[in-house]
């Protein structure tokens, strides 16, 4: 666990904009070891989602650099599995060949047909979709896309699994069902997690690491907490957890005491990237 | 189950099936009431209009037409069956005299009639259209995959788009004569102007559609398509084309239309065979049926392009992979 497995050195990005360059992030640093699971937090347009993309490799930035293994990372690629906060399946490929398309990219060659088909069926039955695998995006709910979306990222055998919101557009009982289901298969993969959210809840329940970031334009990584809690966790049982009580209020003290935030109604943000996330910033 | 509750399920599945049959009933009527309209309209307004050729026809001079011009066909058929026969007799009696005597088979001189007029426009409009399709969809893919092509390329499409097939017509005409030189031609040349210029007036709606479609995919998808580390095959086949479907089917469509309202126009000029010169034909006549016969041509023209429309739909609803989509 001590070795560290993904870096982050000073990282910061400006985007243009006709007014001159935009600071949306400065000074990020953050290592994180193999198999740890890491939550950002903070408020609604402070970076966290640029962070990731630049993990990702989705975006550039424009100081600093992100290492991971030891290799710089400057393109996109299958070995940083991205979860999208509003799936991103493709619509007109049932669920298993969503997921096939992602395994055929980083397997061909490498392993048989039945193998390949063996693996796509492990990964559905992982996320509990095997009864509905040949269902289109359209035809199964919201929270059933979102698993193949796990699915298919954790298909890759990613050595990091960026989740960007993934449980954002869910109701409760499906989110929390979700998170259950996802605790399980990081006990067994042991997979290097980073993951975006808005709930404190569910980065206490589901984190090692909570890093907690301040609100932008420049924003930076603020606190990193840790939370001490054995695995596996039970919500039910931490409910009364003193130490989980504790964590969860440290990062409510954060959010709403050091980093509060008063915007002005009519405040003009730069373009997101979806409407997902555009919906919460006015909601 | 409360008898209460019963009669009155049963009273609201009642009520349901006269809503729907109320919905039935008018689906059927109302079109049948605008027809009528229409005809009526039509016989009192046609009788006001004097023209040379006599008085404008009416809805019963027209389908007087449309019977002439079904019994003119069946006529034909007729003419053409008993030459056949004609033929076999002719060679059952050669074959008797010496059997290995060397046959000579006719094709009857069989005039065009109206309805082998529509069977050539057909063929003519499918091939321009076909012409135009191959070339617009690939190149609208290569301009809408990249933001400066489509920049480059979308004035000149501005340009020609608006342009008329009687302007290009001339144009067409004298290029054809001068580059298809054969001996032995396996198409007339009045047929390869028309088929050009039908492609070169559709061409532009399947591509400005097509580039649209191709550079409006989804960024998810797009960033989908990068995490993955897609090649260009197969990021153009997986991502591109599927989203781009829905915006192909729209451009083909509005195609198909133009390209069969350019048809008759360019068959009108290039007296290409065909339901055009049928038209021009009946106009240069002048006999008292002409003006009915041309009618039934019009409504005729009118049918075909319906038909064609639907069945661009039907293709579109098979293809097409959202199937909520609403297809009208």
């Amino acid at each position: 666990m001590s070795q560290v497995h993904l870096e982050l050195t000073r990282v910061g990005i400006d985007f243009p904009t006709p007014k001159g360059p935009f600071t949306a992030l400065k000074d990020v640093d953050l290592k994180i070891s193999k198999g740890e699971f890491v939550s950002l937090i903070g408020h609604s347009g402070c970076g966290k989602s640029t962070v990731m993309n630049i993990v990702a490799g989705l975006y550039q930035a424009t100081t600093g650099g992100v290492v991971l293994n030891g290799k710089e990372v400057n393109a996109p690629g299958p070995e940083r599995a991205v979860v999208f906060q509003n799936h991103s399946l493709l619509p007109w490929l049932t669920a298993y060949e969503n997921v096939e398309l992602a395994v055929k990219q980083v397997f061909k060659g490498k392993r048989s047909r039945t193998q390949m088909r063996e693996w796509i069926e492990h990964n559905l039955a992982l996320v509990q979709m095997t009864h509905a695998m040949h269902k289109k995006p359209q035809e199964i709910s919201g929270g059933m896309k979102q698993r193949v979306g796990i699915a298919r990222a954790l298909a890759m055998e990613p050595q990091v699994l960026l989740m960007d919101e993934p449980f954002g557009a869910l109701d409760a009982l499906t989110r929390a069902h979700l998170q259950d289901s996802l605790m399980d298969i990081q006990n067994e993969l042991g997979n290097t997690v980073i993951m975006i959210t808005h709930d404190v809840d569910e980065a206490v329940l589901l984190s090692d690491r909570i890093v907690m970031m301040t609100n932008g334009p420049a924003a930076t990584i603020g606190e990193i907490l840790p939370v001490p809690l054995e695995r596996p966790r039970d919500r039910l049982e931490l409910v009364d957890s003193r130490a989980y009580n504790d964590c969860r209020s440290a990062v409510l003290r954060f959010l709403y005491e050091k980093q509060k935030k008063v915007e002005p109604i009519d405040s003009k943000r730069k373009p997101r990237k979806s409407w997902g996330e555009k919906l919460r910033i006015t909601g | 189950m409360n008898p209460a509750t019963l009669v009155k399920s049963k009273w609201l599945s009642w009520d349901f099936d006269r809503a729907r049959l109320t919905n039935i009933i008018s689906a059927i009527t109302l079109p049948l009431l605008g027809l009528a309209l229409f005809i009526g309209v039509w016989h009192l307004g046609a009788k006001q209009v004097d023209t040379s050729l006599g008085t404008f026809p009416g809805p019963t001079e027209v389908y007087a037409q449309w019977n002439n011009l079904l019994d003119e066909h069946e006529a034909e058929n007729q003419r053409a069956a008993a030459f056949y026969e004609r033929q076999e007799k002719r060679h059952e009696a050669q074959l008797e005299r010496d059997p290995n005597a060397e046959l000579t088979f006719r094709e009857p001189n069989r005039r065009p009639t109206f309805f082998d007029q529509i069977w050539t426009s057909l063929i003519t409009v499918m091939t321009g259209f076909s012409l135009a399709t191959l070339i617009a969809i690939p190149l609208g893919i290569v301009i809408g995959l990249s933001n400066a092509t489509y920049r480059a390329i979308n004035p000149i499409i501005q340009i020609f788009k608006p342009v008329s097939p009687l302007a290009w017509l001339p144009l067409v005409t004298m290029v054809v004569s001068a580059v298809y030189v054969t001996d032995d031609p396996m198409f007339e040349k009045s047929f390869i102007t028309s088929v050009v210029t039908v492609a070169l007036c559709s061409i532009w709606p399947t591509m400005i559609n097509t580039a649209v479609g191709t550079a409006s995919v989804n960024t998810d998808l797009l960033n989908v398509s990068r995490v993955l580390s897609l090649n260009w095959f197969t990021h153009v086949k997986t991502i591109v084309l599927p989203s781009a479907i829905p915006m192909m089917f729209t451009g083909l469509r509005l195609s198909l239309g133009i390209a069969w309202m350019v048809l008759i126009a360019a068959e009108m000029l290039a007296q290409n065979p065909g339901l055009g010169k049928f038209v021009w034909d009946e106009f240069q006549n002048g006999s008292s049926n002409s003006l009915g016969r041309i009618c039934v041509a019009v409504l005729m023209i009118g049918f075909i392009g319906f038909l064609l429309d639907r069945c661009l739909l039907l293709l579109q609803s098979r293809v097409n992979w959202d199937k909520n989509a609403i297809t009208r």
